[in-house]
């Protein structure tokens, strides 16, 4: 990577950032075009280490629904998105469930658990 | 079957819920909520993504979990609701008409009503796709149902027609289940979504936003086959000469909410030509003397956390009124949308029940960027506030204090408009 072009999503103005290597700086990254500090910060983490929560469903028996709905409790690595909802669709629970039970710990040695994100 | 309650809260939504809630904190013992879905919570209950609750709660919550914080609330203080029961009607004098499979036809009789019935999808019809009709047509929200409620997958190559926020989502939802989503195809030259949406639903998983586009036709004959885009000019007409195929089983429209308000204009409450819901007062008052409305039923919002401020407003000013404590009064203070602005809830105001402040909530009608918003009382300058980027997708809101206005006499009008910075 020389130099990277993202939108800022920390705030609703949506800076159009670009992020430059630069060795010279302290992160190892330049970032031009944030019209706020935390645009630089949110920047060199999206070329660094992009992370986001996850949120999808598991099958649920004896539930008023047929699906609970999940969430990772904490961020995790972009990249592990996908391996992460493999996790998530190979798990079967049974009511009664409520909110924030842990329902896979330690998703991936990531030290995020999947918590459940509604009683059932 | 006759009931007699105080308040009577249509919709068991995020706007209901606080509305109830509120309303009893402020008072009111006798509150009934009725719902037409199986439970409580509205459309949270599908919305599984997190993002609610920032300004509430000042935490990233998903929509089952804003809307179980609520739904306990309103448990803990007994407050009275009944699911899968319908509305059919209300009348000027406050008697409602409902059904439901236990009790049959019931009659309510309310001292005062809420209504927060939210707003539906407009659907393929009400935008005239051309093309066959096929299986595989329907809503963003139709398809986040099925999916995150029912657990049926609705389609494995999917168009999405509309950059709206439920099609975002819906376009990350569907990919992080397997699905294909071929594109995000948006009739206007920009996104009527957030911009948080737009990355981390759309650029994420690499699928194509394409502005200035529409679908003109939709091929199959029993399922989706296929749509034809093509790129739109400035009048939005559809251009010769652009057109694309996609091959797909599914296209989902996320092209728009029209509030609910069927219960409403039967009674003869008057609507607003422009937002589609009542004209409210600051009480959030309806045209009918103690019939309240809040929430996506008066204008669409984008943020949970402002249906709960509104409703919140509602339910209070819904319980002061049943308690005597809401004063009318003569001067009814018009609050207009100047340049730039196209709409502005409560569109009047009257001033001797506005308790430290009143706020405005408000949609501009374009992308601007480094504009000033000027508030006037009666054509005088009360302030301006300055605005980088405004864009028609993110309500904008104004506070003014009760004091400022308190300066000036009999006021007439308060309109605020956009001004270019020098």
């Amino acid at each position: 990577m020389k130099s990277r072009e993202m939108i800022c999503i920390v705030c609703p103005v949506g800076c159009h950032l670009t992020v430059h290597e630069d060795t010279t700086a302290e992160s190892g990254y330049r970032v031009e075009g944030n019209q706020c500090p935390r645009g630089a910060v949110y920047g060199v983490k999206e070329v660094t280490n992009p992370t986001r929560v996850v949120t999808s469903t598991v099958k649920i028996k004896n539930g008023l629904l047929p699906r609970l709905p999940v969430k990772t409790d904490g961020d995790i690595p972009k990249e592990l998105i996908d391996e992460c909802m493999k996790v998530i669709n190979s798990v079967e629970v049974e009511a009664p469930i409520k909110v924030g039970d842990v329902i896979i710990s330690n998703v991936l040695d990531t030290g995020v658990d999947i918590i459940a994100s509604r009683s059932m | 079957m006759m009931l007699n309650y105080d308040i009577v809260v249509i919709g068991g939504g995020p706007a209901g819920l606080a509305a109830a809630i509120e309303a009893h904190k402020n008072g009111a013992e006798n509150i009934l909520v009725l719902e037409r879905d199986r439970e409580l919570g509205g459309i949270l209950q599908q919305c599984i993504h997190n993002g609610f609750g920032l300004h509430v709660f000042k935490e990233e919550l998903t929509g089952p979990e804003y809307a179980e914080r609520f739904i306990q609330e309103l448990k803990d203080m007994n407050i009275e609701y009944k699911l899968d029961t319908m509305v059919l009607d209300i009348n000027e004098d406050k008697l409602i008409t409902a059904i439901n499979t236990t009790d049959g036809l019931i009659h309510i009789q309310a001292k005062a009503i809420v209504l927060a019935m939210g707003c539906r999808e407009r659907t393929r019809g009400a935008i005239h796709i051309p093309g066959t009709r096929p299986a595989g047509v329907m809503t963003a929200g139709t398809a986040q149902r099925f999916v995150n409620m029912e657990g049926y997958m609705v389609g494995k190559k999917v168009v999405i027609l509309g950059s709206g926020d439920i099609g975002l989502i819906m376009a990350r939802r569907m990919t992080l289940e397997g699905a294909k989503v071929e594109a995000v195809v948006e009739l206007m030259p920009y996104s009527g979504g957030l911009t948080r949406n737009i990355v981390q639903c759309l650029e994420d998983f690499n699928i194509p936003l394409l502005l200035s586009h529409t679908i003109i036709n939709i091929e199959g004959r029993d399922r989706v086959e296929g749509v034809t885009i093509a790129k739109v000019d400035e009048n939005r007409k559809p251009i010769p000469g652009t057109e694309k195929h996609f091959e797909c089983d599914t296209v989902l429209l996320s092209v728009g909410l029209i509030p609910e308000n069927e219960l409403s204009k039967n009674v003869g409450i008057k609507i607003n030509r422009i937002t589609g819901g009542p004209d409210v007062n600051e009480s959030m008052e309806t045209s009918i003397e103690g019939i309240f409305a809040c929430g996506n039923v008066v204008h669409v919002h984008d943020l949970v956390d402002w249906v709960t401020e509104e409703s919140t407003r509602a339910g209070r000013n819904a319980a002061r009124y049943v308690l005597g404590q809401l004063k009318s009064e003569d001067n009814i203070v018009e609050i207009k949308p100047g340049k730039g602005i196209r709409y502005i809830v409560p569109q009047t105001a009257r001033l001797s029940n506005v308790e430290d402040k009143l706020l405005l909530y408000m949609r501009v009608d374009d992308i601007y960027e480094n504009m000033k918003m000027v508030i006037k009382v009666d054509g005088k300058e009360l302030r301006s506030i300055k605005k980088r980027h405004v864009a028609p997708g993110e309500m904008e809101s104004v506070n003014i204090l009760k004091k400022q206005l308190d300066e000036f006499e009999d006021i007439k009008e308060i309109t605020v408009e956009l001004v270019e910075e020098e």
